[in-house]
């Protein structure tokens, strides 16, 4: 046990871990963090808090994930590498395991001239820092945790016990590549990763293959990324435009039979396409956790948090085991 | 080459308009080649800033003239009596060349007349592109000639980011990943497995961040010193 987590916990216990996803508001009142961790809270073994998502100023991860943890919700903060220095980023490291966090997500962070695809303002001006990158950070985590020494060699007196994580695009551009960008961030030390949004199970299942012939698979627990469609317009979209992210053309029809079905109803169009997106989740997260090598599923209910208790309780996933600490 | 474009001419007017005396003096060397700041350009904007005063209803002198190389004094010392009669120095050279004639003829101003942009290649005529980010350690040894550092909008040094899309950036479909590049290329040139090394947090104390860089290649100035010193000592004789 490395970092004594509710998620590391779990994974260790050899049951399929959960996690879900918080996005902090883009305002200091906390209630919606506490709203959506108790909407979130019993269903999932841990929620992942974002970091500034798409570029967009909101609440820290790290003061989110305090909030959370205070409600009983398990919180993996998430850590880019758009928005610190290696300095701040061991300074918020050692600060966010001094107020009890015990699960991080290393990643690079979406570009500063995303701002929410274009819906916000966001900061496109913003200067980037990309002082190191994902698989370097996750590198940085381990050595505070298993070397108690800074990156530049300092001695830490009490280490930051974190459980490390990182993501993984199985299904980005260079494909052929992916299982080695995988391998190197699981190398440096991540040991929970979560994927991109998986539709094209055949297509994840033999980039799975490939990572688990490189020996990466035994190193790490793979999540597999499910984000739950509303519409078939939004699989669409994604579909087109979500890097890493290919939506077979079955599953479209599928929800657009559904919309097509309520006829001019827009309300009842919402609503089987919803019933019909929480099916296809469901269906989704049974297949992953069939692939030999996958130990959980990450669900994302974009603004949907409601969701997850659906569908985990659908999917058999419920309830979340209770994996006492040492 | 270092790449620049030129500031437009209002910004130009904002900063040049209580002027009386003005010299616009370029650069033959980088700027010249990108259609920014050479002699043609210098005399150009000359032209372009006459114009403006004439049409604001203001008396201003404004030359031109240009030297081969503003990043030497020895280019543009030779100029030095030119400079004196005026009020200001727009110098269409790179930063560069603003920063060395700032400190090398006097107390007089010297402003930009462009944007230095970046460190740059010509692929065709008439087009320029950023692929080297100057940052004091190269990589590009490991990365098959495609600098990571600039062109890839992270700088990230391991690989590829979740953001690529059909091969182009997540900043805009104009934008080739950097990653997507360097992958097919090592592949191309059998190298692919240098890339399975995890590369170490980059010390980025050899680039900007480590504060103003300065090389010193000591035989040479040391010579250069000497001869001055000789000079120097034959004109008291």
């Amino acid at each position: 046990m490395k970092s004594g987590s509710n998620l590391e916990r779990v994974i260790l216990s050899g049951n399929p871990a959960v996690t879900a996803e918080l996005g902090p508001p883009m305002s200091a009142a906390p209630d919606e963090i506490v709203h959506k961790a108790h909407i979130l809270k019993g269903f999932c073994d841990a929620a992942n808090i974002t970091d500034c998502q798409t570029a967009v100023v909101r609440i820290s991860s790290i003061a989110a994930a305090f909030i959370a943890q205070r409600e009983g919700l398990e919180p993996v903060m998430q850590m880019t590498c758009r928005d610190r220095n290696r300095i701040a980023m061991q300074a918020d490291l050692l600060g966010a395991a001094a107020l009890g966090l015990k699960n991080c997500l290393c990643i690079a962070g979406d570009h500063q001239k995303f701002g929410a695809a274009g819906k916000l303002k966001g900061h496109p001006g913003a200067k980037n820092v990309y002082d190191v990158d994902t698989t370097q950070l996750v590198g940085i985590l381990k050595k505070m945790r298993d070397e108690s020494l800074q990156e530049g060699g300092d001695k830490i007196e009490v280490p930051p016990k974190f459980f490390i994580g990182a993501t993984w695009t199985p299904m980005g551009d260079p494909m052929d590549f992916r299982p080695y960008n995988l391998k190197k961030k699981v190398d440096a030390g991540a040991e929970f990763i979560q994927t991109q949004g998986i539709y094209d199970m055949e297509l994840f299942k033999s980039q799975c293959e490939k990572a688990r012939n490189l020996g990466v698979l035994e190193n790490t627990a793979l999540l597999a990324g499910i984000i739950v469609p509303k519409s078939a317009m939004m699989l669409k979209y994604m579909d087109a435009n979500v890097s890493g992210v290919t939506v077979p053309k079955p599953l479209i029809d599928r929800m657009a039979k559904a919309k097509e079905a309520a006829g001019d109803d827009k309300k009842k169009a919402k609503q089987l396409q919803e019933e019909e997106g929480i099916k296809i989740t469901v269906e989704l997260i049974h297949q992953a956790l069939e692939i030999p090598g996958v130990k959980g599923v990450h669900i994302q209910a974009i603004d949907w948090e409601p969701a997850i208790e659906i569908i985990v309780k659908a999917a058999g996933l419920y309830p979340r085991p209770n994996i006492p600490a040492e | 080459m270092i790449v620049g474009q030129q500031k437009p001419i209002e910004e130009l007017w904002g900063m040049l308009k209580d002027f009386k005396k003005i010299m616009v003096f370029g650069c033959n060397t980088c700027v010249a080649v990108c259609h920014a700041g050479g002699a043609k350009e210098a005399e150009i904007t000359a032209s372009l800033l006459r114009i403006r005063a004439a049409e604001e209803g203001v008396e201003m002198n404004i030359e031109h003239g240009a030297c081969e190389r503003q990043c030497e004094p020895e280019f543009f010392m030779p100029s030095i009596e030119k400079f004196k009669a005026q009020d200001v120095i727009l110098s269409t050279a790179c930063g560069v060349g603003v920063n060395l004639m700032s400190s090398q003829i006097g107390d007089m101003p010297v402003y930009p007349g462009l944007n230095t942009s970046f460190y740059g290649a010509v692929p065709q005529a008439g087009v320029f592109t950023e692929v080297c980010g100057g940052c004091g350690n190269c990589v590009l040894h490991l990365t098959g000639g495609i600098c990571p550092i600039v062109r890839c909008s992270k700088s990230l040094l391991n690989g590829p980011c979740g953001g690529t899309n059909n091969g182009k950036c997540e900043i805009s479909s104009e934008v080739d990943c950097a990653w997507y590049l360097i992958v097919e290329r090592m592949k191309k040139l059998g190298t692919l497995e240098k890339l399975f090394e995890i590369q170490p947090p980059k010390n980025w104390g050899t680039a900007t961040a480590g504060g103003p860089r300065k090389i010193v290649i000591e035989h040479i100035a040391e010579l250069e010193e000497k001869e001055e010193n000789k000079a120097t000592v034959e004109v008291k004789k």
